[in-house]
């Protein structure tokens, strides 16, 4: 392997444990977890709380049959915990990957924050910790609910998720501050990024790139063909289904709820296709800034980068397939998924090995 | 760096921090509320259709319809404000690859930056006017600037590889 020779210009560009390492290790780290914990979450619970939830409607239609008031209301009290349970995994994978982008994404613009390493890598270090305790609070909302809290609607868990998007915040309004001293003095605070034409990076920007306007003409589409439409539908459908079942009509009650479960499901699988579609887009387009830290075999780079757009193409295809072709299609967008936290994986450990390299040189130096 | 890259790194981290000011906000004072609104019209629409009561039972089916209207677009304008906003952060760091002369650069930044400001406002204002043309209109043409923007980055990326 080639790399040291390689990896020597740049090595001023990843000093050790400094902001842009920090924010490079955390940020893939971050993606690659809210990743897998959103596989996860497909497999183990998207579908069983999709299913409960369609039990739980045929049951409060039921009970509106039987004149049972309270019987509705104990039914939607299950329902609501139901939605809050899936509602608040979603945001924990969406929060967790968002966190981790916008990492990588301060990594970039590193040299272009004027202020002291010190002070840069406190930041660092700082969004870390709040992208990381933001998804574990927003997880743990469900679980711990208001036991203990001083808050008439607000638990403890959503203090946590609160205080570390506030982290957040503060951490990018410094970063901005920082932004705003270089446009003054307009010199850059340390290397800039290496810049290389390999490829692996190649093909990264340009696939992300199509994958994102991919992504936006999807989102586009849907909004114009089918949004307003499914929002009419849905309280039309509801209506349908209270009307039936106040006639005590439970048949076609039930055949109203399986109606709800089939747009719900054509709304979400949708807008999870635009989402996914632009997210890993910018994912490739953000891994290809980070090629030149990744201490692979070319050959190697190659199959990661293959994998990855390949992964990221599959899952939202294979997502809207799923109206049609049902579980198969789900399987094959979750093996989707994981082709991307695969090569996220490879990249990492890529990364990884060129540091160890990096700072074995350094030691051995001094 | 340039005036483009400029606008669109500046812009877009300010785009993301309010974004994210408008989420944690909206997290904070709203969603909680809302989230009972919605929960609790929707049961009282079964509930009152229990009792008997078609009129009431409507009337909160109707209230479930605006109130979820109302909150999807809030947390959908909340994710594209901080999503479009990440998307320029990038572009503006690798800006100088797009294979126009700056002028165009900065006409397509200044576009990128408009239709991802516009775009999730004018969402969020179809909360206070529910089916206002007006502001679907706005959308429309706000999205439609910012894939025409992000077409012509394309574009230009794709020039510079030809070129090469």
């Amino acid at each position: 392997m080639n790399a040291v020779a390689t990896t020597r210009p740049i090595s001023a560009t990843f000093a050790p444990m400094g902001a842009r390492r920090l924010l490079v290790f955390g940020g893939i780290a971050l993606v690659a977890g809210g990743m897998l914990f959103g596989d996860i979450f497909a497999v183990f619970t998207l579908h069983q709380n999709a299913s409960q939830q369609g039990a739980a409607l045929i049951a409060a239609s039921q009970a509106v049959a039987k004149n049972d008031a309270d019987g509705v209301n104990r039914i939607f009290g299950s329902l609501g915990s139901l939605l809050e349970d899936r509602g608040t995994k979603v945001d924990a994978h969406v929060h967790m990957i968002g966190a981790g982008y916008l990492a990588l994404l301060l990594a970039l613009v590193q040299p272009f924050v004027a202020l002291a390493s010190g002070v840069k890598k406190t930041l660092a270090a700082l969004f870390i910790a709040g992208g990381t305790l933001l998804p574990i609070g927003i997880f743990l909302i469900h679980y711990v609910g208001l036991a203990y809290s001083p808050f008439p609607v607000i638990g403890w868990a959503s203090v946590l998720a609160d205080s570390a998007g506030a982290l957040l915040i503060i951490v990018l309004i410094a970063e901005a501050w920082g932004f705003r001293l270089y446009l003054r003095t307009r010199e850059l605070s340390e290397s800039p990024l290496p810049e290389d034409d390999t490829w692996a990076r190649r093909a990264l920007l340009s696939g992300g790139t199509l994958l994102v306007l991919l992504g936006f003409l999807h989102g586009a589409w849907y909004a114009g063909a089918y949004l307003y439409q499914h929002e009419r539908m849905e309280t039309g459908i509801l209506q349908d289904m209270i009307t039936a079942a106040s006639t005590n009509d439970l048949a076609a009650a039930t055949a109203q709820v399986n109606e709800f479960g089939n747009l719900a499901g054509a709304r979400a699988v949708n807008i999870a296709a635009h989402s996914h579609l632009i997210d890993f887009g910018l994912l490739a387009m953000l891994l290809s800034f980070v090629q030149p830290y990744v201490f692979l075999h070319e050959k190697w780079k190659r199959r990661w980068t293959q994998v990855l757009l390949a992964g990221s193409l599959i899952l939202p295809v294979f997502v809207l397939l799923e109206l049609k072709l049902g579980l198969i299609a789900g399987g094959v967008a979750d093996f989707g998924g994981l082709m991307v936290i695969v090569a996220l994986v490879g990249m990492l450990v890529g990364v990884l090995r060129y540091t160890g390299t990096l700072d074995a040189t350094v030691g051995g130096a001094s | 760096m340039t005036g483009s890259s400029r606008l669109l790194i500046f812009g877009g981290l300010a785009l993301a921090s309010f974004g994210m000011l408008y989420g944690l906000h909206y997290a904070l004072l709203v969603e909680h509320q809302t989230l009972d609104r919605l929960g609790g019209s929707l049961a009282q629409a079964f509930a009152q259709a229990a009792d008997r009561h078609p009129a009431q039972s409507r009337a909160a089916l109707d209230a479930y319809g605006e109130t979820k209207y109302d909150y999807v677009r809030q947390v959908d304008a909340h994710s594209h404000w901080i999503g479009l906003a990440m998307l320029m952060i990038v572009l503006g760091v690798l800006f100088e690859r797009v294979s126009f002369a700056e002028s165009i650069r900065q006409a397509i930044a200044l576009s990128l930056l408009v239709g991802s400001g516009v775009f999730p406002l004018s969402v969020i204002l179809q909360t206070y006017h529910h089916g206002a043309m007006g502001l679907k209109a706005l959308a429309v043409a706000s999205s439609a600037l910012v894939i025409g923007a992000m077409a012509a980055t394309a574009w230009g990326f794709a020039r510079q590889r030809t070129a090469a």
